[in-house]
């Protein structure tokens, strides 16, 4: 399956989040999702560029545009930092009980249809979504 | 067989077109197949006349036989328009065809009377003009086919609005009738348009009738439940009625909670209820 | 520094957030709200939410966090104008809001603090 386009934007501070989730609705107008669909990708790509800037020490997300068969929207984030030791702990972890690291995992995960997350302690995290047309 | 060069057909098209077409439409006027009811004569001169000067230019600058390709474009386009213009008043894919087939007796006779001298070169140009309105005249069945996909689109997007109205019931409250079958797609598509209308008409309250549904799977049942939960967090109640004992069962079986939405039998009751909510009540007139 | 203004409509405040907020703008809305509740001593706190066409885990934290500051110092808060693709994703989320009260618009917001500030139904919110 094909990537029309791509493109990589960096996550430094809070105001980069902002950017992120523009960046990230424009994508989704483009590749044809409906109002919800937007919201639901906006909202992920909301929390894991959050987690880059709080977590992460700051660092990247490549947006892919696809193609063949199906439209679809990817974004990779990527960071340096520390890790998540205990992934499984980090994807079960409520924001709404507001404890544990609140890192928003599990909540993305929920709103795409693909996620991998590849993180170890020292070795930064990747944390792939990608949501379908 | 697709050599240009040689053909004398554009050459004899342009030089006869004025004798073609009445020959065409004496073929055409007298023929068993010819729809006074449908088209007047002047009328059917006007199409042939268009059709016949199209595909004598398209000819005159030598595109060949291509008919798909960008030379025979306008002639495409003036078939198309002719084709609909039968179709809005009756005429079926095929009647349209024969139109652009019948051009092949005058044609044939022409090409007869210029190259009797030339029998072998006559069978070829008498094939190549075979071939080329035979490629016309199926191009109008497609013109026809996608016609009619248009309008069963058209159609099926229609009953999906009819059968999906909001309605206001009261100032304050929604009614949404649901009817039919629901599949995943449209319950959601049917869930969103009910929460813009409670944004934009500002109402407390929304029934969900579910009277006219047959069945309910985990997907839609999960989809209504999404939807009350959505409507709460935006500061609307809503209540499910219409819940007929197959469905309930199906849901309990489903193991989907319904603990925390308000539900019941009919539209009526959950009027009342909506009504109570408001703090308004149904009272007899006194005289 | 930018700031999100606060209004005061009677005996309550209204905020309307108008801009995709970032995480420090956020938290200076909860500490300036808190803040002037307190100022003023209002009884209600309205947050027009209207013109978000995102709300995730941290704005949601921030929402909680301000019905919660708010009751503290006697105060009921309403979040309004949620939009419907905003609802939807928070129900995926799995994000619920807890403590906070949501209303339609401004108006139905008013009538819902007025209603709980006079006990008029003993409403629970939430």
């Amino acid at each position: 399956m094909a990537v029309v386009k791509d493109e990589v934007l960096l996550i430094r501070s809070g105001e980069d989040v902002v950017a992120v989730r523009q960046a990230v609705r424009e994508w989704a107008i483009g590749v044809g999702f409906g109002l919800v669909d937007q919201t639901k990708v906006v909202t992920a790509a909301s929390e894991l560029a959050r987690n880059v800037v709080q977590y992460g020490g700051g660092g990247v997300v490549r947006l892919e545009a696809l193609n063949g068969p199906r439209r679809g929207l990817r974004l990779v984030f990527e960071d340096d930092g520390p890790g998540i030791a205990d992934v499984e702990q980090a994807l079960r972890d409520g924001f709404t009980t507001g404890s544990g690291l609140g890192l928003g995992l599990g909540g993305a995960r929920r709103l795409v249809n693909e996620f991998r997350i590849e993180s170890e302690p020292g070795k930064g995290t990747r944390v792939t979504i990608t949501r379908w047309k | 067989m697709t050599e240009r060069s040689g053909s004398r057909i554009p050459e004899l098209v342009a030089k006869y077109e004025r004798e073609l077409l009445p020959d065409w439409m004496e073929q055409q006027l007298e023929s068993a197949t010819y729809r006074a009811d449908l088209l007047r004569e002047d009328e059917l001169r006007a199409q042939s006349r268009r059709f016949l000067e199209v595909f004598r230019k398209t000819l005159e600058n030598g595109h060949g036989d291509d008919v798909s390709g960008p030379g025979w474009a306008e002639a495409r386009e003036v078939l198309q328009e002719i084709a609909r213009a039968r179709a809005r008043v009756g005429f079926s894919p095929s009647e349209t065809a024969t139109f652009v087939f019948s051009l092949k007796r005058p044609l044939f006779e022409l090409l007869r009377k210029e190259m009797a001298r030339d029998p072998d070169a006559l069978a070829v140009e008498l094939w190549r003009s075979s071939a080329l309105l035979d490629k016309l005249g199926l191009f109008t069945t497609e013109v026809h086919q996608r016609g009619c996909e248009e309008v069963i689109a058209r159609q099926q997007q229609e009953m999906l609005e009819l059968s999906t109205p909001v309605v206001e019931l009261w100032e304050d409250i929604l009614a949404l009738p649901l009817i039919g079958t629901l599949d995943s797609a449209r319950t959601q598509v049917v869930m969103e348009s009910l929460l813009e209308k409670i944004v934009a008409t500002g109402a407390g309250i929304a029934i969900i009738d579910i009277t006219g549904v047959a069945t309910v799977d985990t997907l839609v049942a999960q989809h209504l439940l999404k939807t009350v939960a959505a409507a709460r967090l935006m500061g609307a109640e809503c209540i499910i009625s219409g819940i007929r004992p197959q469905i309930a069962q199906t849901i309990v079986h489903l193991g989907v909670d319904l603990a925390t939405v308000i539900t019941k039998a009919t539209l009526a009751d959950a009027l009342e209820i909506a009504l109570a909510r408001l703090g308004l009540a149904v009272a007899r007139r006194s005289a | 520094m930018e700031r999100i203004p606060i209004l005061e409509m009677g005996d309550s405040l209204l905020v309307s957030i108008q801009v995709d907020m970032h995480d420090r703008l956020a938290m200076t809305l909860q500490d300036d709200l808190t803040a002037r509740i307190a100022e003023t001593r209002a009884r209600g706190v309205l947050i027009d939410i209207s013109a978000l066409e995102v709300v995730d885990s941290f704005i949601g934290r921030m929402l909680g966090n301000i019905a919660a500051m708010a009751r503290v110092l006697d105060a009921r808060t309403v979040v309004v104008g949620m939009r419907p693709a905003v609802a939807i994703t928070l129900v995926e989320l799995g994000l619920s809001l807890p403590g906070v009260s949501t209303a339609l618009n401004i108006e139905k917001g008013m009538a819902l603090i007025g209603a709980a500030l006079h006990g008029a139904d003993g409403r629970s919110e939430g």
